[in-house]
């Protein structure tokens, strides 16, 4: 695949001042959409999404207009649309600058998805530690019901709709769609046992649908453009554009809005390379949850499939890149240690096996492991792994098993030289040189 | 046992609290919210705070307090007046970050979640805040301040023990308090959304590129005809 060109569509106003607030989005034509989906029929807009493909944004990549879709017709309680903003999968860094930049982008989203699925209330779930996207959120809330585009009889439509930001507090797996509706609900954030999945028993045991921030900004410019412009880029099973995150050793580091199946070759050319005087050594095509990727998988088109067929995961398209100054046993480590921080404990295999993974993971990190340590590790991965409520457990097990698919020699050589062999000041921004 | 909040403290926090539960179709989901106001108030969330929370919500203060020690957000003991938070999650780390850390415990002789003795800094390690394109990222009460390093972090930490003003890369500038902070995460305006930038640094590469470049999204018009069922009444 050569060729492939950046698609600036929720990016593509960012460098624009005020386009944050109203008038700003307005003047790049933003609740344009709204107005034509206001005059569609709900279940034509459900078709429009499902035509056009859009996989959710957030990871798991289950088609968007197909979740819409199950909603039970014949419940009679209220339904509710609730975003799930809490972006905090290591890596992942695309729904915060856009709702700072764009948040409009997102209330316009919600306005018509929630009009889509027929809801009254939506929920903005975002987490609590980005106090000024929280800011611009709400001021974009307020902003569109000033005008009359949230409340009662939007635009004259008869469609009444009321928009809710809610800050969270702290806490990975709130951005688990059911831990984060027990979170909404008031309590601790522990996922529940599926089914029922959230459209039919989800907020206060209503139908409801959980879109992630990139799902739903997506929205308004496929009613805008058609299902066959979405369908036009990316592939035939990954349709559509896609923030891809670059992050670490690269020379420019930033959002980069591409069609899906892009490749990492591309995508580091358009970034300037890996940085000057290195070479890439390993990387995540998803976030800390999906299984590292090394050189070898340059080329590998970042669809959702095609990532599969590899052994990863396409996850949030967050690719953190790092070059062969990295330990790849302290980086596995941290990111255990920070499952094992984040696990909310309802689960055994989870808490304990995270537990113990920071344990002999620290241990190998300082010289001190053996190579039973390596088949510990692989053991508690195999009792982790499909063995919890929810894939925050399972995600754990990913750079682990990765890691030591490609560098079980590294492993070897911290135990055989009694320490690590980097030097960890060499991986920093200012060490590099 | 529970001091409480004297009356005054009640009754303008009880204005405050009713229009967080008016929000929600059920009062219990204003819980969250509620404790950003508790500790909007002293700070942390205190055992005043808890039955405070309870107390609007008709819940025992148990069950609010198995809430609040779940997020780590809320506060159990008093903190400074600025939470500086430098992530080590690995990435951050890796670049940089666990240098960052290390240089502002010695720079200011607190370890892990201690608080300097005039009560300025609170400091903290944090997981992934969603800015790793902008490596090694510190938080100063949830405000970002981006591309740090050990020298920059030590120079942010003195002036804000000094009184200095301080400006987030991305954010309102200067930085508030912790405590008003908290309040903008209850839901009560600070009237800021304005100050700072829509977007920098990192954000702007790919839209950048594809500027200089002349790349754009494909224009409807070239993909076929756009659906019809929209635009037509």
């Amino acid at each position: 695949m050569t060729g492939t060109t950046l698609t600036p569509v929720l990016s593509a106003h960012w460098d624009r001042e005020d386009l944050y607030t109203l008038d700003g989005y307005k003047a790049v034509g933003g609740y344009g959409a709204l107005r034509k989906a206001l005059a569609m029929e709900p279940d034509a807009l459900v078709d429009l999404v499902k035509a056009s493909g859009l996989r959710g944004r957030g990871g798991a990549g289950f088609p968007t207009g197909m979740k819409w879709g199950f909603l039970p017709k014949d419940n009679p309680n209220p339904r509710y649309l609730v975003v799930n903003a809490d972006e905090s999968e290591p890596g992942t860094c695309k729904d915060i600058p856009l709702m700072m930049a764009n948040p409009h982008a997102l209330v316009e989203g919600v306005i018509i998805s929630a009009y889509a699925i027929r809801s009254n209330h939506a929920f903005i779930y975002v987490r609590g530690e980005v106090l000024h996207v929280i800011r611009r959120l709400r001021q974009a809330v307020a902003e569109a019901r000033e005008a009359g585009l949230i409340g009662t009889d939007i635009l004259g439509s008869g469609f009444d709709l009321d928009v809710v930001v809610h800050a969270g507090a702290g806490a990975y797996i709130c951005g688990e769609e059911t831990a984060l509706l027990d979170s909404l609900e008031g309590y601790r954030g522990q996922p529940r046992l599926k089914p029922p999945f959230p459209a039919v028993a989800g907020l206060y045991a209503s139908p409801t649908v959980v879109n992630n921030v990139e799902s739903i900004a997506s929205v308004p410019p496929i009613v805008s453009n058609g299902a066959e412009w979405f369908t036009s880029m990316g592939t035939e099973k990954s349709a559509g554009f896609g923030f891809f995150s670059l992050s670490g050793h690269v020379t420019r580091p930033g959002q980069y809005e591409a069609p899906l199946g892009v490749t990492l070759r591309e995508l580091l050319d358009m970034a300037g390379g890996i940085r000057a005087g290195h070479r890439l050594k390993f990387w995540t095509p998803g976030g800390s949850s999906t299984p590292i990727f090394t050189e070898e998988h340059l080329d590998t088109p970042l669809d959702f499939e095609s990532v599969g067929a590899a052994g990863s995961m396409l996850g949030t398209r967050a690719l953190q890149i790092f070059d062969e100054t990295t330990c790849v046993v302290r980086a596995v480590g941290r990111w255990i240690a920070f499952y094992a921080h984040e696990s909310c404990g309802k689960c055994t295999p989870c808490r304990e096996g995270n537990f113990w993974m920071v344990q002999v993971l620290d241990r190998l990190e300082n010289g001190e492991g053996t190579e039973a340590d390596v088949e510990k590790l692989l053991d508690i991965c195999d009792n982790l792994l499909g063995r919890s409520f929810c894939a925050l457990g399972d995600g754990a097990t990913s750079p682990v098993m990765s890691s030591i698919k490609y560098f079980r020699d590294e492993y070897i050589q911290h135990m055989e030289q009694r320490g690590c062999p980097f030097d960890h000041a060499k991986s920093t921004v200012w060490g590099g040189a | 046992m529970s001091e409480g909040f004297d009356d005054a403290t009640r009754a303008r926090l009880e204005v405050d609290a009713k229009e967080v539960i008016a929000r929600y179709p059920k009062s219990r989901s204003a819980l969250l919210p509620l404790l950003h106001l508790v500790q909007a108030e002293e700070g942390y969330v205190s055992r005043a705070g808890i039955d405070f929370c309870a107390g609007q919500l008709g819940l025992t203060a148990a069950e609010v307090t198995a809430v609040a020690t779940f997020y780590t957000m809320y506060k159990r003991r008093p903190m400074g007046e600025y939470h500086v938070g430098v992530c080590t999650n690995t990435l951050c780390a890796v670049m940089g970050g666990d240098e960052i850390f290390a240089a502002l415990k010695e720079h200011l002789g607190v370890g892990n979640d201690e608080t300097t003795e005039d009560g300025k800094v609170t400091l903290e390690h944090l997981e992934c805040n969603a800015a790793c394109d902008f490596a090694p990222v510190v938080m100063v009460n949830w405000e970002f301040f981006d591309n740090q390093t050990p020298e920059s972090a030590k120079r942010l930490v003195d002036d804000l023990r000094l009184g200095n003003d301080v400006l987030p890369t991305r954010g309102a500038g200067p930085v508030c308090g912790w405590k008003q902070a908290s309040r903008v995460l209850a839901g009560f305006s600070d009237g800021r959304a304005g100050e700072g930038p829509q977007a920098a640094g990192p954000s702007l590469e790919g839209l950048k590129l594809a500027r200089e470049r002349g790349w754009t999204a494909p224009s409807p018009g070239s993909t076929g005809p756009a659906p019809t069922e929209g635009g037509a009444r």
